[in-house]
């Protein structure tokens, strides 16, 4: 019982819910380790993962990673603001005209699931093998998240809240400005960090499958030059920036968002 | 049927034959059927009835927020059609704004109006004082209990000094010690601003604690049934409810309440035996 109250005053304290996660983390590289060394899974399939923690250093030495890294930050970035400049306004008009979200909603939920990506050689040929096409691609997949949930933040303002606004005599300007907007804007968030979560899968994936710029780029070439460490490595890399991310994202939310 | 205008010198709100019902001619509810009464100034009137009666149809029409209906709502000699700048409202549910701390939430009306920060943050505070949190103007909505969100709304309507204060179950979700309390504060400030209210409730201790006059509602069609005058002594504080006079009035007026409550019931227990059938 005494341990029970123990274990529940850890888990409110906000280091050991990350040192548990590190710990299970660890755990299973140790076990993935003993189950490759032991033979039952396959080396040429699965480095050990102490070799991957090792190819980490020359990874970030000798493959320039800090340039790749802001290459590809580049293009999240600019997509993720291109999202945000076009996705929260088409939200509005989605909610303004009643006609146009009946028409196009679905197709912007579809959207989202399509696999667009397999579309690459149509924006190659028509955006070039460059950024811009990285961008272009990473803006289509960042655009639904953002947009549904501008919609949906505005749809669901509390009915109270419209009423408090038509009791004050407020026009539909104020009405929109100082209680839909205000009132939407939890579920923008949402929407702005799905998108640029999807955004940067997005953009590393391109990379990776037309070998152009980035972090994507360099995951492919060692996988091309067969270095798996390496390739794993580039992975976990990836994978760390992501959950970096999307932790700044978290914290700029909360600081922009005292009061939730 | 009609019931003439209640004989009040000079009401400052006047509901006059108000009838209001939804539906098509084929499927039309009949929520309010010809209510007529006034409030004078400086009275505490509240509007009591079971649930389902038409209390919330009538409160959304003298605020304005609700049109297409037979009849007229006054302010003075003033015919309203739609929100009336001397008529402040105050909602049944929690109506704060998340994103505005106490403070700016109080002086959202002045704010709409283009009163001065420093003016507005005067008044706010004046208000925010009154309604008995001078200590949480910084906090946000998340951070407070209901009953204090539900003073923030009250403030927030009496900043722009309303002729009328129209209020709708502002303590329906408080427990009742806390809903006695409030009472208690509602009270204090009605008194102090001599403020003309009209309480939409369906709690028979709040209405007689807080009112010179009730109006009893009949179970749908929402009907005047009758008006009762309470004298109990001002000022009044919630003492007054172990008095043995507030007893009596809790008793009439459940008297007259208890034959409505018990259609309201048998009504809704054969609506769900319907639904029921109907699915099968």
């Amino acid at each position: 019982m005494a341990e029970r109250v123990h274990l529940r005053r850890l888990a409110g304290t906000s280091w050991f819910p990350v040192a548990v996660g590190i710990a299970t983390l660890v755990a299973v590289g140790a076990l993935v380790e003993v189950l490759l060394l032991a033979g039952v899974m396959n080396r040429y399939m699965l480095p050990l993962p102490s070799d991957v923690l090792g190819a980490f250093r020359r990874v970030i030495m000798e493959e320039n990673i800090l340039s790749r890294t802001g290459d590809t930050a580049f293009e999240v970035l600019t997509a993720g603001f291109l999202v945000i400049v076009f996705g929260v306004p088409l939200g509005v008009l989605f909610h303004r005209f009643r006609i146009l979200r009946m028409a196009l909603e679905d197709w912007v939920a579809a959207l989202a699931a399509a696999p667009i990506v397999l579309a690459f050689p149509l924006f190659l040929v028509l955006f070039g093998r460059g950024p811009k096409t990285v961008i272009i691609i990473a803006f289509v997949y960042g655009i639904p998240p953002i947009l549904l949930k501008t919609l949906e933040g505005l749809s669901s303002t509390r009915g109270v809240l419209i009423n408090v606004g038509r009791s004050l005599n407020m026009t539909p300007t104020q009405m929109f400005w100082k209680i839909m907007f205000p009132s939407a804007i939890p579920s923008i968030f949402t929407g702005i960090r799905l998108s640029w979560t999807f955004c940067l899968v997005t953009v590393v994936g391109v990379e990776f499958l037309v070998n152009l710029g980035g972090l994507g780029q360099l995951i492919n070439d060692l996988a091309e030059r067969y270095d798996l460490p390496g390739t794993y490595a580039g992975i976990a890399f990836v994978i760390l920036l992501s959950v970096a991310f999307f932790i700044v994202l978290e914290r700029i939310e909360t600081w922009l968002q005292p009061e939730r | 049927m009609s019931t003439p205008v209640e004989n009040a010198a000079d009401p400052l709100l006047v509901i006059d034959n108000i009838y209001k019902r939804f539906g098509t001619d084929a499927d039309a509810t009949v929520a309010v059927d010809h209510m007529s009464f006034g409030v004078k100034p400086g009275e505490f009137v509240s509007v009591i009835g079971p649930s389902g009666c038409g209390k919330s149809t009538l409160f959304n029409i003298i605020g304005g927020l609700l049109g297409d209906y037979d009849g007229e709502v006054r302010v003075g000699k003033e015919r309203i059609d739609g929100p009336h700048p001397a008529i402040g409202m105050v909602f049944q549910e929690e109506s704060t704004f998340p994103w505005r701390n106490v403070i700016d939430n109080v002086a959202f009306p002045l704010e709409l109006r283009g009163v001065p920060k420093s003016e507005r943050q005067d008044r706010a505070h004046h208000f925010i004082d009154m309604v008995g949190l001078a200590n949480f103007e910084k906090r946000f909505p998340s951070q407070l209990s209901g009953g204090m969100k539900q003073r923030v709304s009250i403030a927030r309507t009496l900043v722009s000094e309303p002729r009328i204060l129209l209020m709708d179950e502002p303590f329906a979700a408080l427990d009742e010690q806390t809903r006695l309390l409030l009472g208690d504060k509602i009270l204090q400030i009605q008194q102090q601003l001599n403020q003309t209210t009209l309480l939409i409730t369906h709690n028979l201790t709040e209405a007689v604690q807080l009112s010179d006059r009730i109006v009893v509602m009949t179970y749908r069609p929402g009907r005047l049934k009758r008006i009762v005058n309470i004298d109990l002594p001002r000022p009044r504080t919630s003492e007054v409810v172990g008095s043995d006079a507030f007893g009596h009035y809790v008793a009439e007026i459940w008297n007259d309440l208890r034959e409505e409550a018990s259609r309201g019931m048998v009504d809704a227990e054969a609506s769900i035996s319907r639904r029921s059938a109907a699915r099968g």
